[in-house]
């Protein structure tokens, strides 16, 4: 299971990653596979700020649907428009063109207090 | 009385393990939801050949001199229509104007039957129709007995035919041969499935099965046969408009209602026939029907139905995204007013009215 090294984790499977106050937001390895086919992402809250662990948007598998939480509290600025017309991005590329926002943190310091990469192995074993 | 949680597991469990398959509790029984993937599964049953393992369904054998006439008061179909080799989709209607479940009738000869149940209901069927009767008829429980393999697509024939000698090709829609398959004997070979992507449903001896599952993917392998699970038996039979008890049809619903109007013979009498003929003369306030999202979405058993005015006029009962058309689709109740193709209606999703519109079934044609 493919977990990097410099991301940071949430107990509900997304992944952060920071550059300077702006953070890439998506979901792991472990949670596309356990989703299967992603079929549908629907993120509506651009432009709105958000407290930690609030929903910030639904992604649908075939099967199943899961909501989408904020890993820290922020901003939303971007959202990935190619996974309108690809959402199975996420379950070939979790890490890369499968990401879900970019967002402006309030903390970058709440970013370190996630998971890191070990911690977050030791939530899906 | 079953009395144990503990899930039952069906003769091809450690095949199922060893192909990495996703392994969930479904009716009772531990079942192989996927194993590559649902979409790539459907796709491969849609254009080549796939395998489901459909072991966990019921089968009941009904022998006697009155057998015929037990199947005529608890099914709703015509069972005198059929002919040794023949099998009838039809459902036991309830006294309370719902369904006990729906199966499959086969006329294995005169005065002897098999009964294939949903695995869910077994225990409810059983003791409906030992409760029913009052006949001449013997009712033996063979769901042990059998393993059911779902060889499904295309190239079904082209996979299984080296593997015995009966013609498959001549084999047509809704009848069964019993002959020698992959070397066991008296295996039930039947044209059905759950698809509509064509192929066979086979009846194996239990203690044959995992013998019979390599040699079908030995024989198939150059048809690109591939095992799938049941989250692809529920696309592909959804996309047909096939009913799933539990989701479209239950206890309370009609089979009036379902659409089931096709198997449901007034020309015999049968358990609430005088209720559903009545129903049926003067119509039902509610109907199933399919519908395809017109916005972007996908509709979930239990989501509401919506007129365009955003009034509940009914609920979802099955919905996915199509894998061979692309499209959301769903089925549900409406009331009748809503229920002509073309209708505008609208599901309520996470509390939003995403436009949709009631399409004829089936959702997609080969």
């Amino acid at each position: 299971m493919n977990i990097p090294k410099e991301l940071r984790y949430t107990k509900d499977h997304e992944w952060i990653r920071l550059e300077g106050d702006i953070a890439t937001v998506g979901i792991t390895e472990f949670a596309q596979s356990e989703l299967g086919d992603i079929v549908f992402v629907e993120i509506e809250t651009e432009g709105e700020s958000l407290d930690a662990e609030e929903i910030f948007g639904t992604i649908e598998a075939v099967k199943t649907v899961s909501d989408l939480f904020l890993p820290v509290a922020g901003t939303i600025m971007e959202v990935n428009a190619a996974l309108a017309d690809n959402p199975a991005a996420v379950n070939d590329d979790p890490y890369g063109e499968g990401w879900m926002i970019k967002m402006k943190v309030n903390d970058p310091a709440d970013v370190a207090a996630l998971l890191d990469a070990e911690a977050y192995s030791g939530v899906i074993h | 009385m079953e009395t144990s949680t503990e899930l039952k597991q069906t003769p091809l469990r450690e095949k199922h393990i060893a192909l990495g398959a996703k392994m969930v509790p479904f009716a009772g029984y531990e079942m192989p939801v996927q194993y590559t993937g649902v979409t790539d599964e459907h796709h491969s049953v849609r254009s080549a050949v796939g395998v489901f393992d459909v072991s966990h369904m019921g089968e009941f054998r009904v022998q006697g001199p009155q057998a015929l006439e037990l199947l005529q008061w608890v099914t709703s179909n015509d069972v005198s229509k059929l002919t040794d080799g023949k099998v009838q989709y039809s459902c036991l209607p309830n006294e309370q104007g719902g369904i006990v479940d729906d199966l499959l009738v086969y006329r294995i000869a005169e005065n002897d039957y098999l009964l294939v149940v949903n695995a869910s209901n077994m225990d409810k069927d059983w003791n409906w129709i030992q409760s029913q009767n009052r006949f001449d008829v013997t009712l033996r429980n063979d769901s042990d007995n059998y393993a059911l393999l779902a060889v499904q697509g295309p190239k079904a024939i082209e996979a299984l035919q080296s593997l015995t000698k009966a013609d498959l090709s001549a084999i047509s829609y809704y009848t069964f041969v019993i002959d020698t398959f992959a070397g066991v004997e008296n295996v039930i070979i039947s044209a059905t499935g759950y698809t509509g992507a064509g192929g066979f449903e086979l009846y194996v001896p239990t203690d044959k099965a995992e013998m019979v599952w390599d040699a079908v993917f030995k024989a198939g392998e150059a048809a690109g046969i591939k095992p799938a699970g049941l989250a692809a038996r529920d696309t592909l039979r959804l996309e047909m408009g096939f009913c799933l008890y539990g989701n479209d049809i239950n206890d309370t619903t009609s089979p009036i209602e379902a659409g089931l109007g096709w198997i449901t013979k007034f020309s015999k009498e049968f358990v609430n026939s005088v209720n559903l003929k009545a129903q049926k003369e003067n119509g039902v306030s509610r109907k199933l029907v399919g519908f395809e999202l017109v916005d972007r979405g996908i509709p979930r058993h239990d989501y509401p139905i919506v007129d365009p005015q955003g009034n509940e006029i009914g609920i979802v009962t099955s919905g996915t995204m199509s894998p061979s058309t692309g499209k959301a689709i769903g089925m549900g109740y409406v009331n009748t007013a809503y229920s002509a193709e073309g209708a505008d209606i609208a599901i309520s999703i996470r509390s939003k009215a995403i436009a949709a519109k009631v399409v004829k079934l089936p959702f997609y044609k080969a």
